[in-house]
Formats: C-alpha cells, structure tokens, sequence
C-alpha cells in the first residue's frame, strides 16, 4: 500500500525526537555514578515508576503487534493481552519485593545473591542479552512499519532511525533518561488510546465505513459441464484459472487490467480479491496495475450488522459491551491471504471471507484449537500461553526496574500501578483492534499497522498523535532493553564474571559502548525480519526468558536446596532448548525459504518443553551437588 | 521448604539494596503465594476451557458478552484487584510491625 507523508505528523515526530533527546542531555548531566547509569540512582518514585513500567512493557508488540492480530484474526490477539496482564499477577505476587532485596543493578546480582558463583554470573549475563535481543528484534520491525506511513521512508531507514536515536538516550544518562522516555511515553499511550476508543465508539459501526472505501464487486460465471467457460457481465474474459487448498480463483481481463476472483461455492458468484503479482524482470503488480496507480485498497468491513435481532446498516454510538455484543451478533468480511505461484509469478491474494461475529469473537481464527486442530496445535496454543504466564516476571528489561526505587514497598507499589495501567490499556486493544477490523482501514500487506490507521480514520491529527506515540513506544521499550543489555556485559560479564576490576566511572563507559554494540546489532536484525508480526515475536522472547530465567528465580526463592551449579546448568539447558526449538520450528523454516511442514520440531512455541526441562535441570543438578554447598559452608565457617 | 528472604542473604561479591529487616516478609510472602496460586487456577481454566472445549467460549454471559470476552475481561479486572488487596494487607502489617517497633519495613 503507498503512504503519503503528510506535514503534521513530521512536525509530531520531530517534536517528540527532540523531547526525548533534550530529557537525554538534561539526565546525562545529573547522572555520572554506574548506579546513576544503571539503575537511575534508585531515586524514581513508585509513582514515576509505575507508569515507565507500563511505558516500558507496552511495547510495539503490544500497540502495534495484539491490535494488529486483533484486527486480523479477532479473539485469539487478544488472548495476547491477556496472557501478556497475567504474567504481572507473578511479578507482584512472586518476584517484586525479594528481587528488590537481593539485586542491585541486574537480575543476576539477585540470583547470585546467595553463591557469588562465576557460572551464574556468566549463565544469567547471556541469558540477559539472548533475552534482551530476542526482545528488540520486533521493536525495530515495529519502527520500520511505523515510519513508513509516517514519513514515507523506507523500512529500514526507520529501523536505522529508531536504532540511532535510542543509542543516543542510552549512551548519554541510561537508566534516568530511559525511565522518563518511557514515563511520558507511557502516560501519552494510555490517555490517546482512549481517546481512539472514544472516537470509535461514539461512531459506532456501519456495513460502509466510508464514502471512500471501494465497492468490491461480483460477477456472474457462465459454466457448462461444470466448467467455467466465461462471465455474463460484458468485458471480462478469463486468463487464467487456479485451483489451490483455500479455493478457486480466476483471472481475469478487463479494459488491458488483470484481476484474481474467488469463485465462491456455489461454482457461479465471482468475488473481487485483493492481489499483488511478481513476475521476475517486471514490475510488481498490484490489483493489475503499478502501485503509484492506488489500485490496491485499505479493507475489512461489516456484511451485516444486526442489533437486537434486527438488521440495520449502521447504528449510530455505542457502549464499549453494545459494541462487542453487536459484532458478536453480526457478520464481517475478512480479507483472508493465499499465496501460489503461477505462469512463473508468484501471486499472493486475499481473498473475501464473511466471517460470524460468534467465529470472530471466540478463539480459533489464528490458534488451532477449533476445526483443523491437533493435539499439537492445542499443544501449541497452551505451550504460548504458559510461557506468558511466566515469561513477564523473567524479563531482565522489566526486573532492573525494581532496581530503580528506593524501598521494597515502593517496587511492590510500582507493580500495582504497572497492572493497573497496562490491564487498562489490554482492555483497549480489544476495542482498537475489532474497530480497524470493521471501518476499512487494514493494510493485508502490514497487520502491525491496524492502529495507526484506525486512528487516520477519525482524521489526520489522530493519526499524527498516534502514530508519533507508537514511535515514542519503540524509543521507550528499545531503550530500557538496551539498558539491561549494557548492564549484562559491563556489570554482570565484565566487572563480575571476568573479574576485571572497573572504576565507577569505567564501568559507566563500558556500559555506553556495549549499549552502542548492542543497538547497532538491533538495527541489523529488525532489517531483517520486515514483515512478521511483532507480537508473534515477542512470544519467543517470552518464551526464552521463562525457560532460562523463571525456574532460576522461583527455585531460588522457594527451595533451599538449590546450589550454584543447579542455576548455572538450568539457565544454559532453559535457554538452549527454547532457542533451540525456535530455530527448528515452522516459522522459522518458512523464513529459511524451506516448507513449515519439514521443521524438525513441530512446536512454534517452546515454552512447553523448556521450561519444565529447565526445573528439572535445576532440581538434579542441585541434588547432585549437595556436597559442594555443604563443602562451601564449611569452608565459609 | 520455603526460604526467608532478608538481607542475611548477601551477596559477596557486590552489596544488596540496602535496606532494614522486613519483619512483615513472611506475612506477604504466604499472602502472595495464596494470591497467586488463586490466580494461576482461574489462569489454567482460561486456557483449558480455550484449548479443550473452545465452542464453550460462545455461551452468552452478562452484558450481551460471551465467556471468551468476559472470562477475559475479568481475569484483567481481577489482576487488578488482587493486587490493589495485596498492596493494601501487605501496607497493614507493614505499617503493624513498624507499630512495634520492628524495623521500617522499606
């Protein structure tokens, strides 16, 4: 689709890019100290902190990657939320006050708390960094996406722009500047979302969201003996004919245009797609024509809205229930992707696919749990959801927060408004999500930008704030896992496991020029993963980080029997297997060009086999290693 | 068997936070735990009923709502409250203990 860079958003994105740099320089000149550097001098307030949590945590995965879904493939995004909220109840409860008593700059301090052991340090450190860049790889895709329509550039010129920017915020105060990019970008998502949602439900739904939105058409298919031998409108002439897994679709001519059509079950009706076509050596396609040319549409929309058993065409505002309620009773059309390959092009269309509110609204349009699934596929689904549950309270990005304030019942109370803020804010994506579904705005080709589109439906200065708040929310969540990441190799690496004593104020260098390390291997990979969704991503960081840090952390806590060499070794095997399985997984042999149903293993979440894999690594290896603890404290006596 | 936590655990290599003896650790930590285990069943029937028995989600609940969207608006609402009621015991039996005369409980 081609965005048109418009004047207000620049000016909206320039004021927020110099914002976020001046807060940069003016904590820069309070902050010399490493723990200045690195854990904002444990001087932010609970309240401050609470809200950078949400600033910290609402990332592009959520804003842009569960609307998106949502918009997409309805319920099963917001599953997302839901597992994303749940994982904080296990902060609070669990984590948030011990890890504040037993850290200081990192979650290693804390988990080597008790041992001072060299193979925690080493384990827990690189486990910080996988987490930490697993984590930023669909931040920086999310930024390409968002500056795209933003300024018109391109992909990866946003990826370098974002990278640049948030290397300078880190490099200049760490932690303090960070805190208060996320502060402020937090509160501003939070208030402009409602906002969104308050524009959408005042205009409630319509089966024609705008006197712009094209009129999809439908032809007539003249058949005979069950074969289609041409169409009743007059101008059409068929070019081609492909039958694939998701259907039957022509091609036709038309005034020198081709298009693809869906031939609908009834072997006669013809609905319009959506479709790109790549020829090699020629210019790509879109809707039969060259993109310049704006034949390739924004979509989704209503077929049928029925309100209180009647059926009307639109319906004038809503309550936040009326307006789920009517979408469950009613019937969307969907734009549903299929990619084949045909007369040496490859054809990817969408096609239209009038989906049951009911179906939308309950869960098995994306997660296999519903028709077509698999005790795998269940599997699947349930191996995500718990590697959420317990992935949040393992993020060292979201840990080295509790490092930040002054007292215990101040990260228990930063926790509380954390919860507060991002469920509230969970709430929302429901709304912004079904409403981009509905009101004509989604772009198939990126489904992290269903928000931002939805707001450019109410008007250019939504869009404008909107889309410069997603690109403050990549700045304020790249900038706190850069932060963590610094903290891994100078603090954790360095300074503690290679015992290379460092001055406070050579800590602080070393943390800025891993920071700078650390972005600049940030913009290579959001370049290149373009393309998937980022909260798809974003479950894999969970997924590492529950595997390799969770059972550390709750066994620590909660079972005195755990020795040094019971984390080191359940850190490695939790963080081997997930990524291991990550890397052998559907999605990713569709990224290496090869077909999803020859991966070695077919999970796309891990979590299910490496994190109990990781507990049990942890329970053997420490009662193997008994004798060693028992040694150690008779040593200590 | 369950660990107190307290700043007898410290580290050798680098110095803790700093902080008094929390004399009110165990009450929060047994509340915690009874809070979280709470939470983490009503989590488990979420996936279960999503995984095993999806067309369950349909049925109608309050607010014209079906149990997918209300099983999940709720289990937001209820993080919230839990933790609003967590912060609140937990500030009591601080605030009881320094009462006491027991440490500042920071």
């Amino acid at each position: 689709m081609i965005y048109e860079a418009s004047i207000l958003p620049i000016m909206l994105f320039l004021i927020i890019v110099v914002s976020v740099l001046a807060i940069s320089i003016l904590a820069a000149r309070k902050s010399s100290s490493s723990k200045d550097y690195f854990a904002a001098g444990g001087s932010i307030p609970w309240t401050v902190n609470g809200i950078a949590f949400a600033g910290d945590y609402l990332s592009a995965a959520s804003f842009l990657g569960i609307c998106g879904m949502i918009a997409f493939s309805g319920y099963d995004g917001f599953l997302y939320s839901i597992g994303y909220l749940a994982g904080w109840v296990v902060a609070l409860f669990i984590v948030a006050e011990p890890m504040k008593k037993l850290g200081k700059y990192t979650f290693t301090d804390a988990l080597d708390s008790k041992f001072n052991s060299k193979g925690i340090q080493l384990m827990a450190g690189i486990s910080t960094l996988m987490v930490s860049i697993f984590y930023l790889i669909p931040q920086m895709v999310g930024a390409g996406a968002l500056v795209t329509p933003l300024l018109g550039l391109p992909h990866y010129v946003g990826v370098i722009m974002v990278g640049s920017i948030v290397i300078f915020i880190v490099a200049t105060a760490g932690m303090k500047s960070t805190t208060y990019v996320q502060f402020i970008k937090g509160s501003l998502l939070i208030v402009f979302s409602t906002v969104l949602v308050i524009f959408l439900l005042n205009k409630g739904l319509d089966t024609n969201p705008s006197d712009s939105y094209h009129d999809f058409k439908e032809l007539s298919a003249i058949s005979s003996s069950g074969k289609i031998t041409g169409i009743k409108e007059s101008g059409y002439s068929i070019t081609g004919n492909y039958q694939t897994e998701k259907g039957h679709f022509l091609r036709l001519e038309s005034q020198n245009i081709e298009t693809w059509w869906k031939v609908e079950k009834d072997g006669v009706k013809l609905t319009e797609t959506l479709s790109i076509v790549a020829a090699r050596g020629k210019e790509k396609l879109y809707n039969g024509a060259p993109i310049e040319e704006k034949r390739f549409y924004s979509v989704g929309h209503m077929s049928k809205i029925i309100v209180d058993g009647k059926e009307v065409k639109k319906t004038g505002s809503l309550g936040p229930f009326k307006f789920i309620s009517t979408i469950q009773d009613s019937e969307v059309i969907r734009f549903v992707s299929s990619k084949f390959s045909y007369e040496d092009a490859s054809i990817s269309l969408w096609y239209q696919e009038p989906t049951s509110g009911e179906e939308i609204m309950r869960p098995g349009l994306k997660f296999k749990v519903d028709k077509g699934s698999t005790p795998l596929s269940k599997l699947n689904f349930v191996s995500l959801m718990l590697a959420l549950f317990f992935g949040t309270s393992a993020l060292p990005h979201v840990l080295i927060r509790y490092y930040t304030v002054p007292s215990a019942r101040d990260a228990r109370k930063s926790t509380i408004l954390a919860i507060v803020a991002i469920g509230f804010f969970y709430i929302l994506t429901l709304f912004i999500g079904l409403g981009a579904m509905v009101n004509g705005v989604l772009d198939v080709e990126s489904s992290n930008m269903s928000a931002p589109l939805l707001a450019r439906y109410f008007g250019t200065i939504l869009f404008a704030i909107i889309s410069a708040i997603a690109f403050a929310t990549v700045l304020g969540t790249v900038s706190g896992l850069i932060v963590a990441s610094s903290g891994a190799v100078a603090h954790d690496l360095i300074n503690n496991y290679m015992g290379i004593e460092l001055s406070d104020k050579r800590k602080v260098i070393i943390g800025k020029i891993a920071a700078v390390g650390v972005g600049i291997l940030a913009i290579i990979l959001g370049i290149l993963f373009k393309g998937m969704n980022v909260s798809f991503l974003v479950g894999w960081a969970f997924a590492i980080a529950a595997s390799a840090n969770f059972p550390a952390i709750i066994m620590l806590l909660f079972w005195k029997k755990t020795t040094a060499k019971g984390i080191t070794w359940s850190i490695l095997v939790g963080m081997i297997s997930a990524i291991g399985i990550i890397l052998l997984s559907p999605s990713m042999f569709v990224k290496y060009g090869l077909s999803a149903s020859s991966a070695i293993i077919p999970l796309d979440n891990p979590g299910i086999i490496s994190i109990p894999l990781s507990f049990a690594t942890l329970i053997i290896v420490s009662l193997v290693t008994q004798k060693d603890k028992t040694k150690k404290s008779i040593e200590k006596n | 068997m369950l660990i107190i936590i307290h700043r007898g655990y410290n580290m050798l290599h680098e110095p803790v936070a700093q902080s008094e003896k929390d004399y009110a650790s165990d009450y929060k930590r047994k509340l915690g735990i009874k809070l979280f285990i709470v939470y983490g069943v009503l989590y488990a029937g979420f996936v279960a009923i999503n995984a095993l028995i999806p067309g369950k989600m349909e049925t109608r609940t309050l607010f014209g709502l079906n149990l997918a969207v209300f099983y999940g608006f709720s289990l937001i609402l209820f993080a919230i409250i839990s933790g609003l009621l967590y912060n609140y015991f937990c500030t009591k039996e601080e605030n009881k203990q320094r009462s006491m005369g027991k440490g500042d409980n920071k």
